[in-house]
């Protein structure tokens, strides 16, 4: 006990009455991340969560590719929303590049990425409901998500890992029966989440096991600086497509979604009407669309910035996602950073979790929009 | 006591390396760029940054003024100060990402913290990057080292997390953080802070 331990490593005491349990990294009901409840009886008393399991290096991997080269492993860390997690990489990369983006694929990049936000949204939400006890809700959004895979399928070639979006506009062109495809897509799609709201939102044992757990207070969640769904179901008014509207966003009509409960009911909800507002943006997007032209500016190889440094954001399906790159006049960027939702809600979880019951975890935990993966980089 | 030496050393390196960016970055250099642009002066910026400059003197320096983005450099004595100021009079409120930057040609590693505001209107759309240089050892001794400085923890309660991650990724200290634990990387990790130019991919 003399010996002084290295900086990093912590003794803890053993009380008795606390028992410690390890929920995850493989556990099914915490995704790819490490929590460490103590409990004591059935009452949380700490919540340290541990995340790093499926970490992979992506900022180091960056600094060794090129601005292209980059594209398609920005995108591993969620590839069902890969559409919103290359964007601000290519923002960043535009301003620091002085790309200009041909109007017509700036539509088409908020067409692809409102798509993958449905995508993304209903996979978290099967996931949401399958832990809630409520299997309908995870065989329905599986089956509906194949609606947006296909059409970014047709967009892209790919059903999950797009690589779409590209520094100076969107890789390829529409296919010339997209926007009719789109436009039933959506239709379909726009009446099939009332039947959501029916039997899930609206269902009395969901209501109760979520509503009142895991209460985050406005001040609080702007304190904590949590962001995307968390934030605005505690009552902040706050989306980045509306306050710092990047590409056509500012030309589209559509709301920001806020609740002001802010506990896990209103968390889980915030998603859900943002895919409603999703399908309005991209039906409006359709309508105002220029019909021909140019969808991507050619870059010369090996493309170089100055000694510039850009920071860009947008909100992705789990809230803001930022890119900070740094160049020094090579091809490679010297430094990027990725800062996503996932990260930056994970300080809500020892937070809301303690005093809660252990059996309210899963609702709590899956109700922060978490992405273990996108978390750990 | 070489440790204390070096960060004697320090300060006056930190100084002349600061001078230089300015020189490199001049601001009449820049805001004779955004007249001539079409891009209309960002005023609202410029009072922000003044502001904090007229409060500070020399204490900070402007990094750049760009539409929506501030950077304001300072040394790490000042951080604390200058952060307080920032989050009580002009209403950041919380940091949306804390990055760092390796320098190995300047020996210095720069922490940056992007700072925006929820609760302030006007602020919505700007993100204020207050960015600190500290000296870099050749041979990392993560936590022991002179590469330390203050913890923003007790300013802006959001950067609790991203600390932690940039403690094992480049390997700076942060002083009264109340959790220097390892986060993403793993409990046995032996080698260099991963982020650190010294530590190549394999292969590369």
């Amino acid at each position: 006990m003399t010996t002084q331990l290295p900086p990093g490593i912590q003794l803890e005491k053993v009380d008795e009455r606390i028992m410690t349990l390890n929920v995850g990294p493989q556990h099914p009901g915490s995704g790819h991340m490490r929590l460490i409840i103590k409990v004591d009886g059935d009452y949380i008393v700490s919540c340290d969560p541990d995340p790093g399991y499926v970490h992979r290096g992506e900022e180091k991997m960056a600094e060794y590719r090129n601005y292209i080269q980059n594209i398609p492993h920005l995108e591993r860390p969620v590839i069902h929303d890969s559409c919103n997690i290359l964007y601000p990489y290519c923002l960043a990369v535009e301003e620091l590049l002085g790309i200009e983006v041909p109007e017509r694929a700036k539509y088409i990049r908020v067409i692809a990425s409102e798509l993958n936000r449905c995508v993304y949204t209903l996979y978290w939400l099967g996931i949401y409901g399958i832990f809630l006890g409520h299997s309908t809700m995870f065989m329905w959004p599986m089956g509906d998500r194949e609606l947006f895979i296909d059409l970014l399928e047709g967009l892209s070639g790919a059903r999950v890992t797009h690589a779409y979006l590209v520094p100076g506009g969107v890789r390829n062109d529409a296919p010339s029966n997209f926007e009719e495809k789109c436009l039933r897509h959506v239709n379909y799609f726009e009446k099939r989440l009332k039947e959501y709201e029916d039997i899930f939102y609206q269902n009395p044992v969901l209501k109760q096991r979520t509503e009142g757990t895991g209460i985050l207070s406005r001040m609080d969640a702007i304190r904590l600086g949590t962001t995307g769904s968390v934030l605005r179901s505690a009552g902040v008014d706050f989306d980045i497509r509306k306050k710092e509207p990047y590409d056509v966003y500012e030309n589209l009509d559509f709301q920001s979604q806020v609740l002001k409960d802010g506990d896990s009911y209103a968390r889980s909800r915030v998603p859900y009407l943002d895919m409603l507002e999703s399908c309005r943006i991209i039906k409006d997007a359709l309508k105002k669309m220029p019909k021909s032209g140019s969808v991507r500016t050619k870059l010369k190889p090996n493309p170089k910035g100055g000694n510039d440094e850009a920071y860009r954001r947008v909100e992705s399906g789990r809230g803001a996602l930022g890119m900070y790159v740094v160049s020094d006049s090579k091809p490679e960027p010297y430094r990027l950073k990725i800062s996503v939702g996932s990260f930056r809600n994970l300080i809500c979880m020892p937070y809301l979790l303690k005093g809660e019951k252990l059996g309210n975890m899963p609702a709590v935990y899956w109700s922060l929009n978490y992405w273990p993966v996108e978390a750990d980089r | 006591m070489s440790s204390k030496k070096k960060t004697n050393a320090k300060p006056s390196e930190t100084v002349e390396e600061e001078s230089h960016l300015v020189k490199e970055e001049s601001k009449p250099d820049i805001s004779t760029k955004e007249e001539s642009a079409v891009v209309p002066e960002p005023t609202f910026e410029k009072s922000i940054a003044s502001r904090i400059v007229s409060k500070f003197g020399a204490k900070t320096v402007i990094g750049f003024i760009k539409p929506n983005r501030i950077r304001i450099n300072t040394k790490k004595e000042d951080i604390l100060s200058v952060a307080s100021y920032i989050r009580d009079e002009l209403n950041f409120d919380h940091a949306e990402s804390v990055s760092g930057v390796d320098y190995p040609a300047s020996k210095e590693i720069e922490v940056v913290y992007h700072l925006g505001s929820y609760s302030d209107q006007q602020l919505e759309k700007q993100i204020l990057t207050l960015a600190t240089r500290l000296p870099r050892e050749d041979v990392p001794n993560p936590g022991n080292d002179s590469t330390r400085m203050p913890s923003l923890r007790d300013i802006f309660y959001s950067v609790e997390f991203h600390e932690r991650e940039c403690f094992e990724m480049l390997g700076v200290y942060f002083e009264g953080h109340p959790d220097n634990r390892r986060l993403l990387l793993p409990e046995d990790w032996a080698d260099i802070p991963p982020l650190r130019k010294d530590f190549r991919i394999k292969g590369k």
